[in-house]
């Protein structure tokens, strides 16, 4: 028998092992995020977890501003996973200025202060 | 059916306090203080009181705070927490309390010295979990995000943006309760700070103290008090999320669905409306919310609120007393649509009164575009 953790635990639990694991309603077939005990499409309660394929597209995007000394700009945004689940999320790796909708990215788990995290890059290629 | 409780409360009171900079002030002593303002208005004494409706942005138990200082038992009260549109939402359990005789004067009431506090925006709660990692600057980012996704789907631009914070200062700059009444110009609003993009520092609400209040009763002994009353003819509420990341649609809020339903139960369509007050803690906000009430089509917020559309002498009288962005912001602005709709309809609007404003719309938004409060406010000569 599979050993209890709660919805939030386990999406947590996959992280630390550098997985996306996202719940998928057994009834209504559809995924969702955040991470709970129903399905909030359905209101289903049989879920099963999937790995995401790590792929995605900026849903929409901002720019914090911030003061050099502080740390300077960065980027906060959501992006949409392929699996159609959106999250918020960060893209590294260029400017926050160049983050554009419907920019497609790679989504990988990475830190943000020592923590594991969602995180895109620019796709390749 | 809520048509029902179609014209059976209204306001026979209005009061608010500490507008701009409330030095020496708490919280609780602005509420109270805009609470016997609401009660001189409408010649009622505290001890009339018996049903309360308030939430604060301090403490966890704000209405029984509120209660205890004013010194009122209350036999009902209602402190539900839906961010700035809480105080729109009281109209409707208001209305309820008083037509089951649960109360005979319900008094709606809040205040935060939130400027000379903190000198910042607040925000009553703690980041959401799966947000707070990225360290999201709210309320801002959440408005950025839709304000952002908006302009990619429907050509919206900076500059529609920019002529909501300029009309809004228009309509502040004859209103002397108004916090900012200088000149504002759509150039100055581009070229402010920017702070979370694509908005900038005058594409937000001010941070300012400041309290409201609001007395009604039923319908059938409105007429005995000094005032004219305004009668509540229609309020509706619809929630979307909680958390922005949640927002299934960042263009179109759950306004178009609590719109939909005042609209009805008052019985009247946008085009009957003779002002229009919401709950602009953004520029975008006064874009999103006057195409989901149904004032313009999905897309053509931005055309519509530009060049002077919205602004004294325009198509349509919004946020006539200068709103949020340009009248006072204290934390949350949900109560002030009601007082600046109210006075509108009564003829005594400390600003740019209006000729002949019998309907008029109080709208409030909660969260990060998530709790969306519809109220459609009328004279006499609607019910």
């Amino acid at each position: 028998m599979e050993r209890a953790l709660g919805p939030d635990a386990r999406f947590r639990e996959g992280l630390s092992n550098g997985q996306i694991n996202l719940p998928r309603c057994d009834g209504c077939d559809k995924p969702h995020f955040f991470p709970r005990i129903n399905c909030p499409h359905c209101g289903g309660t049989a879920l099963t977890w999937h790995q995401a394929l790590g792929t995605g597209e900026v849903h929409t995007t901002t720019t914090v501003r911030r003061r050099p000394e502080s740390g300077g700009d960065y980027n906060v945004c959501m992006v949409e996973l392929s699996e159609g689940v959106r999250m918020m999320s960060r893209v590294d790796g260029i400017a926050p200025a160049d983050v554009k909708i419907g920019m497609p990215v790679a989504v990988f788990v990475g830190d943000i202060d020592g923590a594991p995290a969602v995180l895109c890059k620019p796709a390749e290629g | 059916m809520t048509d029902n409780l179609r014209g059976k409360s209204a306001i026979v009171g209005v009061g608010h306090a500490g507008f701009g900079e409330a030095h020496g002030f708490s919280a609780y002593d602005i509420m109270a203080q805009s609470t016997h303002a609401a009660l001189n208005d409408a010649g009622l004494k505290l001890s009339d009181v018996d049903g309360l409706f308030c939430t604060m942005m301090e403490d966890s138990m704000p209405a029984l705070m509120a209660a205890e200082y004013l010194g009122i038992q209350p036999r009902y009260i209602d402190g539900t927490m839906t961010g700035g549109s809480s105080f729109v939402n009281y109209l409707t359990s208001a209305t309820m309390a008083l037509e089951a005789g649960l109360c005979d004067v319900a008094l709606i009431c809040y205040g935060s010295n939130q400027r000379t506090a903190s000198g910042r925006l607040v925000t009553a709660s703690k980041l959401p979990p799966y947000e707070g990692l990225y360290s999201p600057r709210y309320p801002i980012s959440g408005y950025a995000l839709a304000a952002a996704r908006h302009m990619y789907e429907y050509g919206t631009t900076r500059e529609n943006m920019a002529d909501v914070a300029v009309a809004a200062r228009a309509w502040a700059s004859h209103n002397p309760e108004a916090f900012m009444r200088d000149p504002l110009t759509r150039e100055d609003v581009l070229s402010s700070r920017m702070v979370g993009d694509p908005l900038t520092k005058l594409d937000c609400c001010l941070v300012t103290d400041g309290g409201g209040a609001v007395i009604l009763v039923r319908a059938d002994r409105a007429k005995d008090f000094p005032n004219a009353p305004v009668y509540v003819l229609g309020s509706a509420a619809e929630s979307s999320h909680r958390q922005i990341s949640q927002m299934k649609d960042f263009t179109v809020t759950a306004a178009k669905d609590s719109g939909k339903r005042a609209f009805a139960m008052a019985g009247v369509t946008p085009a009957d409306i003779d002002v229009v007050e919401l709950y602009d803690a953004f520029t975008i906000n006064t874009i999103l919310f006057l195409e989901d009430l149904g004032f313009c089509k999905k897309g053509e917020g931005g055309a519509f609120v530009s060049d002077g559309r919205i602004a004294p002498g325009g198509n349509l009288a919004v946020n006539t007393n200068g709103g949020g962005l340009s009248c006072v912001h204290p934390g949350m602005y949900g109560i002030f649509t009601i007082i600046e709709a109210a006075r509108q309809i009564r003829g005594d609007a400390p600003g740019m009164q209006l000729d002949g404003v019998e309907l008029a719309v109080a709208h409030g938004n909660g969260g990060v575009l998530s709790s969306q409060v519809t109220a459609i406010l009328g004279a006499a000569s609607t019910v």
